[in-house]
């Protein structure tokens, strides 16, 4: 699904990725932990195409196609979706237009008509149902005022109604109550199938009880310093990531 | 600065006066008369001053409008197109038109009006309909000085017309009045003169409307507005004028102890536009002024506003946004003064612009001039572009990135749309702005 080789990323003349290799397959679940600073939520932004980040070397392949030529929304439609570590507000655009206009630009970009209205309102309100959200968030403008788990939240939402392929989750877990996080967790739970992949970054072992990954990855000042299975996670937990610092130059 | 065109408007004035109305009555002849003196002395308003800076205004200047004189039913009308007319008109209001600068009582829908409210032509008030005319001599020229600038005293001079409305102690409006005023001539000048009194405890929405074919013409229009104690006025300008026309209109408020105002202040049309509001508080009164700014091609859109406060405890909030594109040009102007007698004012001014080209121009100049030391001023000015991060998160949203721009421009001026409390008029605007960006898919009721 995903191929990472040698990348190595740029903002100005700062270099903030050294070397990234890594490589998801269908169905997946990665977990990325590391010191803050160390380029996580770079890596993010750079799949999902934000720009102001210079690939200065290596290269990305999603399903096959050169990654680094496509626009932000092309991306997106492919079925890439980032559930921001820190949500967007948008004043003035409401929730539900937003997901409209998400979901029939991906239906279109796929040959498929325009969905129904009436359809398109059962789909969200079932999805909103599933995230124990209020319907009024809806009606709201795009994370304004919302709280921080509110916006966590929302993320996961615009998730469900896109069904992406490819998920990638900065921190959804951070600023989450006990609750919310279970609600949230199930949510990701319920669109895990065999076709679809999830990278997760994470501070915390918490979210992985309730999100089982296949592989745990460390990722310290621009590189991948280590990787392993999930009880990896429980021995960083532990053990912080110091004993990791002198594998870094290597 | 007087030139030869002022002096052609000037020479013009004398084979006109006779037709203008109220010429029977000796205070209004005198004012007239000084109004004239003042604009043959200063011409029309020079760029050396400082309110007028940023407008040049030597396009009127160049070219001579005229009048239109001894309107009784104008033949012109009947090729307006029925439906065009209509549509200017609110379902839910009120209306009077007033067609190239006269009050047309054939086209005015004033059913069911509660009989002690006055909403009436001013030349027929000032010939003595209803014995208003003593009222007109107290509060004409009262809430504006023709001293102010020489289009108000080119108005005073050359109004052929206008509406009196009088709304009487304790009335609470139950619809809002519309004053339509349409241009349908090439070259005509509609000169109006608007009063509007609303009395103590008094509740009233007044909107007013601007239209015209697409000639070049000029409105010139002033209102007076006084607001009287515990009064309410909310007054509404959708000014939509043809894309040749120069639109000159100001409205000038006076509010007594506790009396609330509030403005808001659309301007999509014309080639040069330029709008002045000011308004003068008294104790404890609340005033507040929106507008919403859209100009596109070589539009010229200027905004002008002054709040006086004079006495204490009086509040004032002000919110202006601009959307600019092509060659287009905003201006803001917003003055605040506070009198060393208003004590606990509380004043917030913003003004923010979107440039949406390279090529488009928003000149914006807060002024406080505060003499009081215990107040609440605040002020914030922008003049900017789309923010980044958000066009970045609409596209990690699947959608493209002159959508997701679209989007964020529709929403920055969706916000003053939205503060439209009369349903008829919010559609209409609401329907002007997603004209200019469209919104698809969406329904009315998610914006
Ligand atoms: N636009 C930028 N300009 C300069 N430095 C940047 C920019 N963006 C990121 N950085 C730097 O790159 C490094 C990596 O940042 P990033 O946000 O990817 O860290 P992170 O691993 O997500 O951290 P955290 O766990 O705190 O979220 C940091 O040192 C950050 O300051
Ligand atoms: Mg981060």
């Amino acid at each position: 699904m995903l191929k990472i080789e040698n990348l190595h990323v740029s903002v100005g003349d700062k270099p903030i990725l050294k070397g990234i290799n890594l490589q998801v397959k269908a169905g997946e679940i990665h977990a990325i932990m590391g010191p803050n600073g160390s380029g996580k939520s770079t890596l993010s932004h750079v799949l999902s195409g934000k720009a102001g980040y210079e690939i200065t070397q290596g290269s990305i392949t999603y399903q096959g196609k050169d990654l680094t030529e496509m626009p932000p929304e092309i991306r997106a439609r492919e079925g890439i979706f980032l559930a921001f570590q820190y949500p967007v507000e948008i004043p003035g655009v409401s929730n539900i237009y937003l997901l409209k206009a998400a979901l029939n630009a991906v239906r279109k970009h796929h040959g498929q008509p325009e969905v129904d209205a009436m359809d398109f309102l059962t789909l969200v309100k079932h999805k909103v149902k599933l995230l124990e959200m209020d319907e009024k968030f809806l009606y709201r403008a795009v994370n304004e005022g919302f709280s921080g788990g509110e916006k966590k939240r929302n993320e996961i939402l615009q998730m469900a109604i896109l069904e992406p392929k490819l998920c990638i989750l900065d921190e959804t877990d951070s600023g989450l109550d006990i609750d919310a996080l279970k609600v949230v967790a199930d949510g990701v739970n319920s669109l895990r199938s065999p076709d679809r992949s999830f990278v997760m970054i994470t501070h915390y072992q918490r979210l992985l009880d309730y999100i089982k990954p296949d592989f745990v990855h460390v990722l310290a000042h621009g590189q991948i310093v280590k990787s392993g299975g999930p009880e990896l996670a429980l021995e960083l937990e532990e053990k912080g990531y110091s004993w990791l610092e002198g594998q870094v130059a290597a | 600065m007087s030139t030869v065109t002022t002096s052609r408007y000037v020479t013009e004035y004398d084979a006109i006066a006779a037709k203008l109305p109220g010429q029977n009555l000796p205070w209004l002849q005198q004012l007239r008369k000084d109004a004239l003196a003042r604009f043959s002395a200063n011409g029309f308003p020079s760029p050396r001053e400082e309110e007028w800076r940023y407008t040049n205004v030597s396009a009127i200047e160049k070219k001579l409008f005229s009048p239109v004189l001894g309107f009784v039913s104008h033949p012109n009308l009947q090729t307006v197109d029925a439906d065009w007319l209509k549509s200017q008109q609110l379902e839910d209001a009120w209306s009077v038109v007033l067609v190239n600068g006269h009050f047309s009582i054939d086209h005015s829908k004033l059913d069911g009006l509660p009989e002690d409210i006055s909403i009436m032509s001013i030349a027929d008030a000032l010939v003595g309909a209803k014995n208003f005319s003593p009222l007109l001599e107290t509060y004409l020229g009262r809430a504006v000085n023709i001293a102010e600038h020489s289009l108000i005293a080119f108005n005073t001079a050359w109004f052929t017309d206008g509406v009196f409305v009088y709304v009487p102690a304790k009335q609470v409006l139950a619809k809002p009045i519309q004053l339509l005023n349409i241009v349908t001539e090439a070259d005509a000048m509609a000169t109006t003169r608007n009063l509007v009194i609303v009395a103590e405890n008094a509740e009233a929405q007044v909107i007013e409307t601007f239209a015209g074919l697409n000639d070049a013409y000029l409105t010139a229009t002033v209102t007076e507005v006084f607001v009287d104690q515990n009064a309410q006025l909310t007054l509404y300008k959708l000014q939509t004028e043809s894309e040749k026309a120069y639109h000159f209109g100001g409205t000038y408020v006076k509010q007594a102890k506790d009396a609330r105002f509030t403005h808001h202040n659309f301007a999509f049309g014309g080639l040069l536009a330029r709008c002045d509001i000011h308004t003068e508080l008294d104790q404890a009164s609340e005033c507040e002024l929106n507008g919403l700014y859209l100009g596109v091609k070589r539009q010229h859109l200027d905004n002008h506003t002054r709040i006086n406060h004079l006495k204490p405890h009086a509040i004032s909030r002000e919110m202006y946004k601009g959307v600019l594109d092509d060659r287009a040009r905003g201006v803001f102007q917003g003055r605040v003064i506070v009198a060393e007698d208003a004590q606990k004012t509380d004043s917030l001014m913003n003004n923010r612009n979107l440039l949406l080209s390279n090529e488009a121009e928003a000149d914006t100049k807060p002024q406080l001039e505060i003499y009081a030391d215990d107040v609440k001023c605040g002020h914030g000015v922008t003049v900017g572009q789309l923010d980044e991060k958000s066009i970045f998160y609409l596209q990690s949203r699947c959608v493209d990135e002159e959508t997701a721009r679209n989007m964020l421009t529709f929403a920055f001026a969706n916000e003053m749309v939205d503060k439209i409390k009369i349903k008829s008029l919010h559609d209409k605007v609401l329907e002007q702005v997603l004209a200019r960006f469209p919104q698809e898919g969406v329904e009315k009721d998610w914006l």
